[in-house]
Protein backbone atom coordinates (compact mmCIF):
# COMPACT_ATOMS: atom_id res chain seq x y z
CA UNK A 1 0.00 0.00 0.00
CA UNK A 2 1.50 3.21 -1.22
CA UNK A 3 -0.32 5.33 1.93
CA UNK A 4 -1.53 4.34 4.68
CA UNK A 5 -4.97 6.58 4.19
CA UNK A 6 -5.31 4.06 1.06
CA UNK A 7 -6.69 2.03 4.44
CA UNK A 8 -9.46 3.82 4.77
CA UNK A 9 -10.87 3.50 1.45
CA UNK A 10 -10.17 -0.07 0.91
CA UNK A 11 -14.20 -2.06 1.49
CA UNK A 12 -14.83 -5.35 0.86
CA UNK A 13 -17.60 -6.47 -1.57
CA UNK A 14 -20.20 -9.72 -0.29
CA UNK A 15 -17.98 -11.88 -2.25
CA UNK A 16 -14.80 -11.28 -0.49
CA UNK A 17 -13.22 -9.39 -3.26
CA UNK A 18 -11.41 -6.11 -2.25
CA UNK A 19 -12.72 -2.85 -3.61
CA UNK A 20 -11.25 0.63 -3.81
CA UNK A 21 -14.14 2.68 -2.33
CA UNK A 22 -15.05 6.07 -4.79
CA UNK A 23 -13.84 9.42 -3.72
CA UNK A 24 -15.49 12.40 -4.51
CA UNK A 25 -17.50 12.96 -6.54
CA UNK A 26 -19.00 9.33 -6.29
CA UNK A 27 -21.41 10.06 -9.30
CA UNK A 28 -20.82 6.62 -10.15
CA UNK A 29 -22.57 5.38 -6.87
CA UNK A 30 -25.11 8.30 -6.49
CA UNK A 31 -28.47 7.61 -8.00
CA UNK A 32 -29.47 11.79 -9.72
CA UNK A 33 -31.63 13.22 -7.24
CA UNK A 34 -33.12 16.45 -6.46
CA UNK A 35 -30.83 16.69 -4.32
CA UNK A 36 -27.82 16.20 -6.57
CA UNK A 37 -29.24 18.26 -9.19
CA UNK A 38 -29.28 21.32 -7.08
CA UNK A 39 -25.94 20.45 -5.44
CA UNK A 40 -24.37 20.14 -8.41
CA UNK A 41 -25.70 23.54 -10.15
CA UNK A 42 -25.05 24.84 -7.02
CA UNK A 43 -20.76 24.21 -7.42
CA UNK A 44 -21.31 24.73 -11.09
CA UNK A 45 -23.16 28.67 -10.21
CA UNK A 46 -20.56 29.47 -8.16
CA UNK A 47 -17.79 28.41 -10.66
CA UNK A 48 -19.91 30.56 -12.70
CA UNK A 49 -19.92 33.87 -10.74
CA UNK A 50 -16.16 33.58 -9.51
CA UNK A 51 -15.27 33.71 -13.95
CA UNK A 52 -18.19 36.56 -13.74
CA UNK A 53 -16.45 38.47 -11.02
CA UNK A 54 -13.62 39.07 -13.75
CA UNK A 55 -16.38 41.46 -15.54
CA UNK A 56 -17.22 43.31 -11.99
CA UNK A 57 -13.38 43.75 -11.52
CA UNK A 58 -12.68 45.14 -15.30
CA UNK A 59 -16.13 47.26 -14.60
CA UNK A 60 -14.57 48.52 -11.40
CA UNK A 61 -10.67 49.11 -12.71
CA UNK A 62 -12.36 50.77 -16.29
CA UNK A 63 -14.84 53.22 -13.68
CA UNK A 64 -11.18 54.18 -11.86
CA UNK A 65 -9.23 55.03 -15.08
CA UNK A 66 -11.50 57.09 -16.52
CA UNK A 67 -14.71 57.76 -19.04
CA UNK A 68 -12.49 55.82 -22.41
CA UNK A 69 -11.78 53.01 -20.60
CA UNK A 70 -15.27 52.81 -18.71
CA UNK A 71 -17.15 53.75 -21.76
CA UNK A 72 -15.51 50.42 -23.94
CA UNK A 73 -16.58 48.52 -20.50
CA UNK A 74 -19.78 50.01 -20.68
CA UNK A 75 -19.76 48.96 -24.06
CA UNK A 76 -18.73 45.01 -23.94
CA UNK A 77 -20.99 44.66 -21.59
CA UNK A 78 -23.92 46.38 -23.57
CA UNK A 79 -22.95 44.29 -26.34
CA UNK A 80 -25.21 41.07 -27.20
CA UNK A 81 -22.08 38.95 -25.82
CA UNK A 82 -21.85 41.14 -23.07
CA UNK A 83 -25.54 41.14 -21.97
CA UNK A 84 -25.76 36.82 -22.86
CA UNK A 85 -23.38 36.70 -20.28
CA UNK A 86 -24.83 39.52 -17.76
CA UNK A 87 -28.10 37.21 -18.32
CA UNK A 88 -25.75 33.76 -17.35
CA UNK A 89 -24.27 35.58 -14.08
CA UNK A 90 -27.45 37.38 -12.65
CA UNK A 91 -29.29 33.58 -12.96
CA UNK A 92 -25.84 32.10 -11.38
CA UNK A 93 -26.04 34.89 -8.63
CA UNK A 94 -29.42 34.08 -7.77
CA UNK A 95 -29.24 30.71 -7.74
CA UNK A 96 -26.17 30.57 -5.71
CA UNK A 97 -28.14 33.10 -3.78
CA UNK A 98 -30.91 31.40 -2.74
CA UNK A 99 -29.57 27.93 -2.92
CA UNK A 100 -27.10 29.12 -0.67
CA UNK A 101 -29.61 30.53 2.01
CA UNK A 102 -30.98 26.95 1.26
CA UNK A 103 -27.76 25.79 2.96
CA UNK A 104 -27.56 27.81 5.85
CA UNK A 105 -30.77 26.65 6.97
CA UNK A 106 -29.38 22.75 6.90
CA UNK A 107 -26.45 24.35 8.68
CA UNK A 108 -28.08 25.71 11.60
CA UNK A 109 -30.06 22.35 11.48
CA UNK A 110 -33.44 22.79 9.69
CA UNK A 111 -34.81 21.07 6.42
CA UNK A 112 -33.89 17.71 6.45
CA UNK A 113 -36.71 15.83 5.41
CA UNK A 114 -37.02 14.60 2.36
CA UNK A 115 -40.14 16.51 1.53
CA UNK A 116 -39.16 19.82 2.60
CA UNK A 117 -35.89 19.83 0.88
CA UNK A 118 -37.74 18.98 -1.88
CA UNK A 119 -40.11 21.96 -1.82
CA UNK A 120 -37.19 24.28 -0.29
CA UNK A 121 -35.45 23.36 -4.05
CA UNK A 122 -38.48 24.17 -5.99
CA UNK A 123 -38.65 27.23 -3.88
CA UNK A 124 -35.11 28.03 -4.93
CA UNK A 125 -35.99 27.58 -8.71
CA UNK A 126 -38.77 29.78 -8.35
CA UNK A 127 -37.51 32.21 -6.62
CA UNK A 128 -33.88 32.15 -8.84
CA UNK A 129 -36.81 33.03 -11.85
CA UNK A 130 -38.66 35.77 -9.84
CA UNK A 131 -35.25 37.48 -8.74
CA UNK A 132 -33.57 37.64 -12.67
CA UNK A 133 -36.93 38.41 -14.11
CA UNK A 134 -37.35 41.35 -11.54
CA UNK A 135 -33.45 42.54 -12.16
CA UNK A 136 -33.70 42.68 -15.84
CA UNK A 137 -37.22 44.61 -16.01
CA UNK A 138 -35.75 46.98 -13.94
CA UNK A 139 -32.29 46.92 -15.46
CA UNK A 140 -33.95 47.17 -19.07
CA UNK A 141 -36.14 50.03 -18.04
CA UNK A 142 -33.18 52.01 -16.55
CA UNK A 143 -30.91 51.29 -19.39
CA UNK A 144 -33.43 51.92 -22.65
CA UNK B 1 -26.67 12.46 27.88
CA UNK B 2 -26.03 12.78 24.82
CA UNK B 3 -22.90 14.39 25.88
CA UNK B 4 -21.18 11.06 27.18
CA UNK B 5 -22.62 9.55 23.84
CA UNK B 6 -20.49 11.57 22.08
CA UNK B 7 -17.90 11.27 24.44
CA UNK B 8 -17.61 7.64 23.82
CA UNK B 9 -17.67 7.92 20.04
CA UNK B 10 -14.82 10.29 20.29
CA UNK B 11 -12.88 8.60 22.71
CA UNK B 12 -10.04 7.26 20.11
CA UNK B 13 -8.98 10.49 19.65
CA UNK B 14 -6.73 11.85 22.71
CA UNK B 15 -7.80 14.27 24.93
CA UNK B 16 -5.23 16.72 23.63
CA UNK B 17 -6.65 16.38 20.25
CA UNK B 18 -9.96 16.82 21.66
CA UNK B 19 -9.07 20.00 23.25
CA UNK B 20 -7.82 21.39 20.50
CA UNK B 21 -10.41 20.71 18.58
CA UNK B 22 -7.62 20.52 14.67
CA UNK B 23 -8.94 17.25 13.19
CA UNK B 24 -7.53 15.85 10.15
CA UNK B 25 -7.30 18.66 8.76
CA UNK B 26 -5.30 20.43 10.78
CA UNK B 27 -7.40 23.54 10.69
CA UNK B 28 -10.30 22.11 12.64
CA UNK B 29 -13.37 23.99 11.21
CA UNK B 30 -11.92 27.37 10.16
CA UNK B 31 -12.45 27.03 6.39
CA UNK B 32 -16.18 25.55 6.62
CA UNK B 33 -17.15 28.45 9.37
CA UNK B 34 -15.14 31.36 7.14
CA UNK B 35 -17.20 30.21 4.22
CA UNK B 36 -20.86 30.38 6.35
CA UNK B 37 -19.17 33.96 7.84
CA UNK B 38 -18.86 35.43 4.20
CA UNK B 39 -21.68 33.87 2.82
CA UNK B 40 -24.03 35.69 5.25
CA UNK B 41 -22.31 38.84 5.22
CA UNK B 42 -23.14 38.27 1.33
CA UNK B 43 -26.57 38.33 1.65
CA UNK B 44 -27.58 42.09 2.41
CA UNK B 45 -24.12 43.07 0.57
CA UNK B 46 -25.31 41.26 -2.76
CA UNK B 47 -28.94 42.51 -2.64
CA UNK B 48 -27.45 46.25 -2.65
CA UNK B 49 -24.91 45.62 -4.72
CA UNK B 50 -27.03 44.20 -7.63
CA UNK B 51 -29.71 46.64 -7.60
CA UNK B 52 -27.58 49.58 -7.27
CA UNK B 53 -25.87 48.62 -10.49
CA UNK B 54 -28.78 47.54 -12.42
CA UNK B 55 -30.54 50.87 -11.38
CA UNK B 56 -27.26 52.55 -12.70
CA UNK B 57 -27.32 50.09 -16.06
CA UNK B 58 -26.06 52.74 -18.81
CA UNK B 59 -24.72 55.56 -16.32
CA UNK B 60 -21.33 57.06 -17.50
CA UNK B 61 -18.19 57.01 -15.76
CA UNK B 62 -18.64 60.67 -13.78
CA UNK B 63 -21.52 59.64 -12.67
CA UNK B 64 -20.85 56.08 -11.68
CA UNK B 65 -17.68 57.66 -9.73
CA UNK B 66 -19.45 60.25 -8.08
CA UNK B 67 -21.67 57.61 -6.64
CA UNK B 68 -18.47 55.63 -5.46
CA UNK B 69 -17.14 58.57 -3.65
CA UNK B 70 -20.12 58.67 -0.75
CA UNK B 71 -18.33 57.27 1.93
CA UNK B 72 -20.98 55.02 3.01
CA UNK B 73 -21.01 52.98 -0.85
CA UNK B 74 -17.51 52.96 -0.88
CA UNK B 75 -17.55 51.04 2.43
CA UNK B 76 -20.04 48.94 1.61
CA UNK B 77 -18.29 47.96 -1.77
CA UNK B 78 -15.01 47.21 -0.14
CA UNK B 79 -16.84 44.99 2.52
CA UNK B 80 -18.37 43.27 -0.32
CA UNK B 81 -15.21 42.71 -2.95
CA UNK B 82 -13.70 41.32 0.79
CA UNK B 83 -16.12 38.63 1.47
CA UNK B 84 -16.84 37.91 -1.95
CA UNK B 85 -13.37 37.17 -3.40
CA UNK B 86 -12.78 35.40 0.37
CA UNK B 87 -15.75 33.50 -0.25
CA UNK B 88 -14.34 32.63 -4.00
CA UNK B 89 -11.65 31.68 -3.26
CA UNK B 90 -12.54 29.31 -0.29
CA UNK B 91 -15.59 27.82 -2.43
CA UNK B 92 -13.11 27.25 -5.13
CA UNK B 93 -10.53 25.75 -2.89
CA UNK B 94 -13.01 22.96 -1.99
CA UNK B 95 -13.40 22.52 -6.00
CA UNK B 96 -9.90 21.52 -6.44
CA UNK B 97 -9.54 19.44 -3.13
CA UNK B 98 -12.71 17.26 -4.88
CA UNK B 99 -11.45 17.11 -8.21
CA UNK B 100 -7.54 17.50 -8.80
CA UNK B 101 -6.61 13.72 -7.01
CA UNK B 102 -2.34 14.34 -7.35
CA UNK B 103 -1.43 16.04 -4.42
CA UNK B 104 1.56 17.69 -5.88
CA UNK B 105 -0.82 18.88 -8.50
CA UNK B 106 -3.57 20.10 -5.85
CA UNK B 107 -1.33 21.93 -4.20
CA UNK B 108 -0.34 23.92 -7.21
CA UNK B 109 -4.29 24.21 -8.35
CA UNK B 110 -4.83 25.95 -5.03
CA UNK B 111 -2.21 28.28 -4.60
CA UNK B 112 -2.84 29.78 -8.20
CA UNK B 113 -5.40 29.96 -7.77
CA UNK B 114 -6.01 31.60 -4.81
CA UNK B 115 -3.03 34.33 -5.92
CA UNK B 116 -5.20 35.23 -9.24
CA UNK B 117 -8.60 35.38 -7.09
CA UNK B 118 -6.69 37.51 -4.28
CA UNK B 119 -4.95 39.70 -7.36
CA UNK B 120 -8.13 40.17 -8.93
CA UNK B 121 -9.98 41.51 -5.22
CA UNK B 122 -6.96 43.39 -5.06
CA UNK B 123 -7.64 45.34 -8.22
CA UNK B 124 -11.22 45.78 -7.69
CA UNK B 125 -10.13 47.00 -3.69
CA UNK B 126 -8.02 50.07 -5.47
CA UNK B 127 -10.04 50.49 -8.14
CA UNK B 128 -12.86 51.43 -5.18
CA UNK B 129 -10.56 53.64 -3.32
CA UNK B 130 -8.69 55.38 -5.81
CA UNK B 131 -12.26 57.05 -6.69
CA UNK B 132 -13.48 57.30 -2.95
CA UNK B 133 -10.78 59.05 -1.39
Amino acid sequence: MPDVRDALIIGKRSDGTLVRRPLSPHLQVYKPQISTGTSIINRATGIAISVGLILMVWWLVAAAEGPKAFASAQGFIGSPIGLILMFGWTVALWYHFCNGIRHLAWDAGYGYEIKTSHQTALIVVVATAVLTVISWIIGLAVWL
Amino acid sequence: MAQNDKLAVDVRRTYLGRAKGLGAAGSGVHHWWAERVTSVALIPLTLWFVFSVIGMAGHTQPEIAHWISHPLVAVLLIALILASFHHTQLGLQVVLEDYVHEEGQRLIAILVMKGVVYFLGLLALLAVLKLAI
